[in-house]
C-alpha cells in the first residue's frame, strides 16, 4: 500500500497542530467535538447518497426513470425530500406513551452510530481501533431493534405493535446467523480487531482464500443481515401493504427521517463489515502468488478509500438487488428460513471452516 | 478527565436505577434499566476493559434488555399502570435497600486495597479465550464447561416446557378434526331436503 494515500498522515498533523495551541484535555475535547460533527455530517450526506441509489436501483430494476426532475438527473431529489422532512410540524399522538415515543428515533439511530466508530473506511480513516471491533459492532447493532420495539409499543397503535413484535422475532432470531457468520471468517483472521482483520488479507481477501467455507460464509452473512436490517425480502416490520407503515407508523417528520436514515446507514455499517471480512476493506485486490507481485503493485496505485468505497457500493448494490427482485417472506417463512436453514447451514459451515483452518487446506 | 467520565456515568447509573424501581409503568422502567446497563458497560470501557463491555452491551442490553421489552410487549398494554405502592412497604424497602447500601459502602471505605504486583495482563480476547480452556494453572476450562452444560440444560428445559405433551396434541388434533365434520351439509342448518326444495 503506498504510504501516501494514508489518512493517519492527515489526522496527525491535526492532531500536532492542535497539541500546540492547547492542553492535552482540551484536544481530547475538540477533537472529540470535530469528529462527532465530521461523522454526523458522513452519515447525513451517505443517507442522501443511498437514498437516491435506492430509488435509481429500484427505478433500474422495474424499467423506470426514477427521479429525473430534481438536479441534474434528479440528483437533488433526496436534499428536497431532505429538507421538506425537516420543516414539516412534528405531531405526537394523544394517547401516545410520550417519553418513548421520542426516544425511539434516538435509539435506533445510535448504534449505526456507535458501529461507524470502529469501521475503518480507508488507511488511518478509522475513529478507534479496538482490539475486538467485531464483537462490538455485534454487540451495538444487537441493541438497534430496541428503538423499533419501544417505538412500535410507545405509538400506541395495533399495526405499530404487530410491526414492532414482527420485527424483535426477527431481529433476536437473525443475529444468531449474522454472528455466527462473522465468528468463520474470525476462524481466519485470527482477530477481532478490524484493522488486524484488513492487514491479514494484505496476500489476498478472504473470499478467495478461505474458498468453500468463505463463500457460503458470505451469502450467508449477506442473508441474515438483510434481514437485520429489515431489508426487503424481509420488511415485515413495514409491511406497507398490510400494515401501514409498521412500527414507525405514527412517526412523522424528521423523527420517521431518523427511522428511515437509520435502515440506510443500517445496511452501511452491514455492507462494510462484509467488505472488511470477505473484500479485505481498503485493502487493494491482491494476488497470493510470486508472479502476481507486478500485479500486486500496480493494484496499490489506486488509493485504499477508492477500495474500500468501491467494494461497500457493490455490497449495498447486491442488498438493493435483493430488495427489489425477491417478493416479502411470510413471517413464518422468515423464522423457518433461520431456524430450520440457515443457522445449521451455519453451524455445519463454522466446522468445516474449523477443519480447514486446522488442516491449513487454504492460499 | 477519566474521573469527570466517572462521575457523569455514575450519575446515570444511580438517577436511572432509582427511576428503574420507582417508575410505575413497566416499559419505562425496562428503559431506564436499559440505561443504567449501558453506562454501566461505559465504566467497563474506561477502564479500557472492551471485552467485557462489549460483552455487557451484547449479553445485557442486547439480549436480556430485549427479552424484558419483547415479554412486557406481549403481556402489558400502554395505559396500564401498576398500583401505587403503600407508604409502608414503600418506606420499608427503602429502609433495606438503604441498610444494604451502608453495609457496601463500609465494607469498601473499610478495606485496604493494595495493588497486588502482579504483571499487568493485556485483556485481549485471544489472552482471555487461551484462559477460558486452559486445564492447567490460571485454566477455567472447568467452569467454562459446567457453564456450557447449565445453559444446555436450561434449553433443554425451556423447550420441554414450551412443548405441550403427545397426548394433548393428538387430543387437540382429535378436537380439530371433530369440529370440521367430514359431511359437507353439516355447515348448514338446512337439511339437504329443504335445500333441494329451494333450489326447485
Amino acid at each position: 500500500m503506498n504510504a501516501i494515500y494514508d489518512f493517519s498522515i492527515l489526522t496527525g498533523g491535526i492532531h500536532e497542530r492542535l497539541s500546540g495551541l492547547m492542553s492535552p484535555t482540551a484536544v481530547m475535547i475538540t477533537e472529540m467535538v470535530i469528529i462527532g460533527t465530521l461523522l454526523i455530517v458522513f452519515v447525513a450526506l451517505m443517507g442522501l447518497v443511498l437514498v437516491l441509489a435506492e430509488r435509481k436501483v429500484a427505478a433500474f430494476f422495474q424499467l423506470r426513470l426514477g427521479p429525473n426532475r430534481v438536479g441534474p438527473w434528479g440528483s437533488l431529489q433526496t436534499l428536497a425530500d431532505f429538507l421538506k422532512l425537516l420543516t414539516k410540524e412534528l405531531i405526537t399522538t394523544k394517547s401516545a406513551d410520550k417519553f418513548l415515543y421520542n426516544l425511539a428515533p434516538f435509539i435506533v439511530m445510535l448504534t449505526p452510530f456507535l458501529a461507524l466508530g470502529v469501521i475503518p473506511f480507508a488507511p488511518g480513516l478509522q475513529i478507534m481501533d479496538m482490539n475486538i471491533g467485531v464483537f462490538f459492532i455485534t454487540a451495538v447493532s444487537s441493541m438497534g431493534v430496541l428503538g423499533i420495539l419501544i417505538g412500535g409499543w410507545a405509538s400506541n397503535n395495533k399495526y405499530s405493535l404487530i410491526g414492532g413484535m414482527r420485527s424483535a422475532a426477527m431481529v433476536v432470531s437473525y443475529e444468531l446467523s449474522v454472528t455466527l457468520a462473522i465468528m468463520t471468517m474470525v476462524i481466519m483472521t485470527e482477530s477481532l480487531s478490524l484493522s488486524e482483520i484488513i492487514a491479514s488479507q494484505s496476500d489476498g481477501w478472504w473470499i478467495i482464500k478461505g474458498h468453500i467455507p468463505a463463500l457460503i460464509a458470505f451469502l450467508l452473512y449477506l442473508t441474515a443481515s438483510t434481514a437485520e436490517t429489515n431489508r426487503g425480502p424481509f420488511d415485515l416490520a413495514e409491511a406497507e401493504s398490510e400494515l401501514t407503515a409498521g412500527f414507525h407508523t405514527e412517526y412523522g417528520g424528521i423523527k420517521f427521517a431518523f427511522f428511515f436514515l437509520s435502515e440506510f446507514v443500517n445496511m452501511l455499517v452491514v455492507a462494510s463489515i462484509a467488505t472488511i471480512l470477505f473484500f479485505g476493506g481498503w485493502m487493494p485486490f491482491h494476488l497470493p502468488f510470486e508472479w502476481a507481485v507486478g500485479f500486486n503493485h500496480i493494484m496499490d496505485f489506486i488509493p485504499g478509500i477508492v477500495w474500500g468505497f468501491g467494494k461497500v457500493t457493490f455490497v449495498i448494490f447486491l442488498m438493493m438487488w435483493f430488495r427489489w427482485t425477491f417478493p416479502r417472506l411470510r413471517i413464518d417463512q422468515i423464522l423457518n428460513l433461520e431456524w430450520k436453514y440457515l443457522l445449521p447451514m451455519n453451524l455445519v459451515n463454522f466446522l468445516l471452516m474449523a477443519l480447514i483452518a486446522l488442516s491449513g487446506f487454504y492460499l | 478527565m477519566e474521573q469527570y467520565v466517572f462521575y457523569i456515568l455514575a450519575a446515570i447509573i444511580l438517577v436511572f436505577s432509582f427511576m428503574t424501581v420507582t417508575s410505575r409503568m413497566i416499559l419505562r422502567a425496562a428503559v431506564y434499566l436499559l440505561f443504567v446497563l449501558i453506562a454501566t458497560s461505559g465504566i467497563y470501557f474506561m477502564l479500557n476493559y472492551n471485552f467485557l463491555a462489549a460483552v455487557q452491551l451484547t449479553v445485557y442490553a442486547g439480549g436480556i434488555a430485549v427479552l424484558i421489552v419483547f415479554s412486557v410487549l406481549l403481556t402489558s398494554q400502554l395505559n396500564e399502570k401498576m398500583e401505587q405502592v403503600s407508604l409502608t412497604k414503600a418506606l420499608a424497602g427503602g429502609l433495606i435497600a438503604f441498610a444494604g447500601a451502608l453495609l457496601t459502602i463500609l465494607t469498601i471505605v473499610q478495606y485496604n486495597f493494595r495493588p497486588n504486583g502482579l504483571p499487568e495482563l493485556e485483556p485481549s480476547p485471544r489472552a482471555i479465550g487461551h484462559a477460558m480452556l486452559n486445564y492447567g494453572d490460571n485454566g477455567y476450562v472447568l467452569p467454562f464447561e459446567v457453564i456450557s452444560v447449565l445453559l444446555l440444560a436450561a434449553m433443554v428445559g425451556a423447550i420441554i416446557i414450551a412443548k405441550r405433551p403427545a397426548k394433548l396434541l393428538n387430543e387437540d388434533r382429535t378436537a380439530i378434526d371433530t369440529s370440521y365434520p367430514s359431511d359437507k351439509n353439516a355447515y348448514t342448518s338446512r337439511t339437504k331436503a329443504e335445500i333441494d326444495s329451494l333450489l326447485k
